[in-house]
């Protein structure tokens, strides 16, 4: 074969979004060789589009906040079926590494007396995000990325990994190739963390970028590691739908823990009629309750448009069947009416560039029209709640990748501190994992072989098919068949069509050379997006019931006995296989918190 | 409408918009030498440069390079030049361009193309690596940092920056003197330096952030044309409130009589 780059590394970290950077800096401090390897360029990463902020209780707007009641608010966000380890370290965590971006720099928006300010968002019992602006991503990716080019972490930008090499059960490297000239890059290393992120780009209407292709979906499978929780899937309530070129665009929900509400074409605040009984006796029933909750949290219930998104995507969805959508087929969200233009500016100022330039709209003087836009995957690898290890020795994974943590459903601004939390521990227990190793894996040069055959298959296919189409049909079908609401029936005929898209995906015939060509970029990352609408697909197949961004038609209730168990996705001979297993019991402790008043 | 129909998610998208027709001049080509070319592409009437060049991918040259993510002017990857001007192609209406012409775009001319859009930017990326780093001084006695909204709000301008380059592109003591690149860190990296240097917690030693300045960073090169300022998306004002202040600051270490004294008595630097 021909020859390629060969790098020696003790971590290679996947992904350079907020959990990858994190991870490679808690490596790094570690003292060990660390490769950051990322698709784009530094900083490009999805995280950098993360708008509202990092929740994390750190009580500095209400003094009342604390751990217990972010647990028990992720908890019930998430429908009780997230791992409750997790969601207890994520809890008491997370402030510590807030405070510990500011001490690397970050400069968030203040309360009076100088302390980091915490905004209103879905589902949180208390103002916890802490914020800059609705740019809080930016903020943050610049900090860690700053931080970890500092502390000498190589970056490998451009550069897409195709396979984890293993040796006996063990991570051994990665294979694949710089998008640039296309050359071929090995990395023998004994721990791999995967960050790469979500998979939202498998469907059509979706806020994120080209990048999330589910990448890690694939690479942990082929390798032999664990998903979990890959049915759940978060339509965000608002993203943008005119002008269609903008379709799918996230307009954050801080416009609504801002002040921001939703009304239907009549102006109706609609989201009163759709308070579901889990979250009754915790939501305001009226417009005037809900306007004073914003000054007055403890006399005062919750606004119903922050229940969380899951609740207020199908709200939305049900509005505009019944004939009450805006003209584009939206509803509208209204911040215009509500606080002064000054306040809007300060506050949302993206928000106001980007309805401005991209849809001509003065959102200080007109409501936004939104629709719910394919936004977070709650699932993915199946991990160790304190390791973050996968259930392949050597394989950690972190982030959005990582499954667990959010259940059912992710509260916004949950995002952020996960990236940060457990991107530290996957960094922390991938070093101490090399550490502790005795022999070191070798890679084996025949996986080398295979791994670059399969890059260079897309020259060689018989020719017929093209990239992009196949892309635009499963995102379509996706769309269609996967969507906010599921049928069995659907589901079955989403799978006979991935499975014709992945024998087209066979006759593909990439033209051009290997320079920056992102015909075969796309075929290539075809692969991990087939297998990871499969592995979805199938999932939400198994799971006979709605709960949080699952929801069936043909199962329309939450079944007690499904919240007993998560739904387990591996690959074996090359099939996909599930488990269903049994949540890890909650400790009396910690359900006892559950049940305090909301 | 399909709204009756059972399933609305797929279907409720916008009822089909308005489309045009845009006559696209790419440059396409490697380090090795290109050319322009001439396309015709139908987009829908509100559609972004950036829609355009996806839909020539998708349907006549799939191998057209392009970098782009977050499509929303957020991350500042899909920098090129648009009818001569450094534009995000995301955030540029086709409907703001002149009809009667094709719309030309090539890549950022300052730095080696790889191929067709997109450019070799590493440059920007070794700059960042000599870049001295955040130094906070002690938390108070309950373990935090106090700011206040205003100390913030002033570097908060500055972490605006989406490092789209675009300034980088047009500052001419590099477009136009390749050879100004040892010297010279570029816009992008005085927004930084000032960003540090007003951090209201760093611990820095000032005159060693104005050496830095003036002797690895090169800020004297800068004459103030503020073409970097007229191209910055984010509406920094790279210039007044960055550039001017380390300039200002530069003349400060140098010439502070009572400094000069100080330095002259205690021999300290």
């Amino acid at each position: 074969m021909e020859p390629y780059a060969t790098h020696d590394y003790d971590v290679v970290v996947i992904g350079a979004g907020g959990a990858g950077l994190r991870a490679a800096i808690e490596a790094r401090q570690a003292g060990l060789r660390t490769a950051l390897v990322c698709k784009s360029l530094l900083g490009k990463a999805h995280t950098v589009m993360a708008e509202g902020g990092i929740a994390a209780a750190l009580g500095n707007v209400w003094p009342e906040d604390n751990w217990r009641v972010h647990f028990r608010d992720t908890m019930r966000g998430g429908k009780l079926l997230n791992n409750w380890r997790m969601v207890q370290l994520f809890a008491q965590e997370a402030p510590e590494r807030v405070l510990e971006l500011e001490e690397w720099g970050a400069a968030f928006d203040r309360t009076p007396d100088g302390l980091i300010l915490q905004r209103d968002f879905g589902g949180h019992r208390y103002a916890r995000l802490a914020h800059v602006g609705d740019r809080t991503g930016l903020e943050m990716i610049r900090t860690l990325q700053f931080r970890a080019v500092h502390l000498g972490v190589d970056v490998f930008m451009e550069v897409t990994v195709q396979r984890l090499l293993t040796d006996a059960g063990r991570v051994a490297g990665a294979f694949g190739y710089r998008r640039g000239d296309g050359g071929f890059v090995l990395f023998r290393a004994p721990a791999v963390i995967l960050a790469t992120g979500g998979f939202g780009k498998v469907w059509k209407y979706t806020s994120m970028s080209w990048e999330s292709t589910g990448d890690g979906v694939l690479l942990a499978l082929e390798a032999g590691a664990d998903l979990i929780d890959m049915e759940f899937v978060q339509f965000h309530p608002t993203g943008m739908v005119w002008p269609p070129s903008a379709r799918g665009i996230l307009v954050t929900e801080g416009v609504r823990g801002d002040g921001g509400v939703l009304r239907n074409r009549e102006g109706r605040r609609f989201m009163f009629d759709y308070i579901p009984e889990f979250f009754r006796a915790e939501t305001a029933e009226t417009e005037e309750e809900a306007d004073r909750w914003y000054t007055d949290k403890k006399h005062n219930r919750r606004p119903p448009e922050l229940l969380p998104r899951d609740e207020v995507t199908r709200a939305i969805y049900y509005e505009v069947k019944a004939g009450r959508g805006s003209p584009h087929g939206g509803v509208y969200l209204d911040i215009a009416s509500r606080r002064p233009a000054e306040y809007i500016k300060a506050r949302l100022p993206s928000m106001y560039h980007q309805f401005k330039e991209l849809a001509g709209v003065d959102i200080t003087r007109e409501p936004m029209e939104v629709y719910p836009t394919c936004h977070y995957a709650m699932g993915g690898v199946r991990v160790d709640a304190d390791s973050a290890a996968s259930t392949l020795p050597g394989l950690f994974a972190a982030g959005e990748i990582a499954g667990g943590l959010h259940g059912a459903n992710r509260l916004g601004g949950n995002s952020l501190s996960d990236l940060l939390v457990f991107g530290r521990r996957a960094g922390l227990y991938a070093a101490q994992y090399v550490q502790a190793l005795r022999n070191h894996p070798q890679v084996a040069l025949d996986q080398v072989a295979e791994a670059a055959r399969d890059l260079l298959r897309p020259f060689e296919g018989p020719g017929g098919e093209n990239p992009y189409a196949l892309q635009a049909e499963l995102q379509e079908t996706m769309q269609e068949l996967v969507g906010i609401f599921r049928t069995g029936d659907e589901l079955r005929q989403a799978l006979d069509r991935i499975a014709v898209l992945g024998e087209r995906l066979q006759r593909v015939r990439v033209e051009g050379g290997r320079e920056f060509n992102p015909a075969w970029h796309l075929a290539l990352d075809l692969r991990a997006m087939l297998r990871t609408a499969e592995a979805v697909t199938l999932a939400a197949l198994e799971r006979r019931e709605s709960r949080g961004g699952h929801s069936r038609l043909d199962y329309p209730q939450a079944d007690p006995e499904w919240g007993k168990v998560n739904v387990v996705v591996r690959l074996r001979n090359g099939r996909l296989e599930l488990e269903r297993v049994p949540l890890p019991p909650l400790p009396d402790e910690l359900r006892a918190i559950l049940e305090e008043r909301g | 409408m399909a709204l009756t129909e059972v399933k609305t998610d797929a279907v409720a998208a916008a009822p089909g918009g308005r489309t045009r027709t845009v006559h696209l001049r790419v440059w396409r080509g490697t380090a090795a030498g290109g050319e322009f070319r001439d396309y015709t592409v139908e987009v829908d009437e509100n559609a972004v440069v950036l829609d355009a060049l996806h839909r020539l991918q998708a349907t006549q040259a799939p191998d057209l390079a392009v970098r782009w993510n977050c499509k929303a002017g957020r991350c500042g990857s899909c920098s090129a030049e648009v009818n001569g001007r450094p534009r995000l192609t995301c955030m540029t209406r086709l409907s703001s361009l002149p009809p009667d012409r094709p719309v030309v775009v090539a890549p950022m001319k300052t730095f080696p193309v790889i191929k067709d859009l997109v450019p070799d930017v590493s440059f920007n990326y070794e700059v960042a690596k000599t870049m001295p780093v955040f130094r906070p001084g002690p938390k108070g006695p309950d373990g935090r940092y106090r700011m206040t909204q205003a100390e913030v709000s002033r570097i908060q301008e500055f972490h605006k920056c989406i490092e789209c380059w675009l300034c980088q592109n047009v500052c001419h003591v590099i477009r136009d003197h390749q050879e100004n690149l040892r010297h010279f860190a570029g816009p992008r990296f005085f927004v930084r330096l000032a960003a540090l240097d007003m951090h209201p917690l760093d611990t820095n030693p000032r005159e060693e952030l104005a050496r830095f300045a003036r002797d690895r960073a090169g800020v004297g090169f800068c004459n103030i044309t503020k073409c970097c300022t007229e191209v910055c998306p984010e509406d920094i004002h790279i210039t007044d409130n960055a550039i001017i202040p380390i300039k200002e600051r530069v003349v400060d270490e140098r010439y502070d009589p009572l400094l000069w004294l100080w330095r002259k008595v205690t021999g300290a630097r």
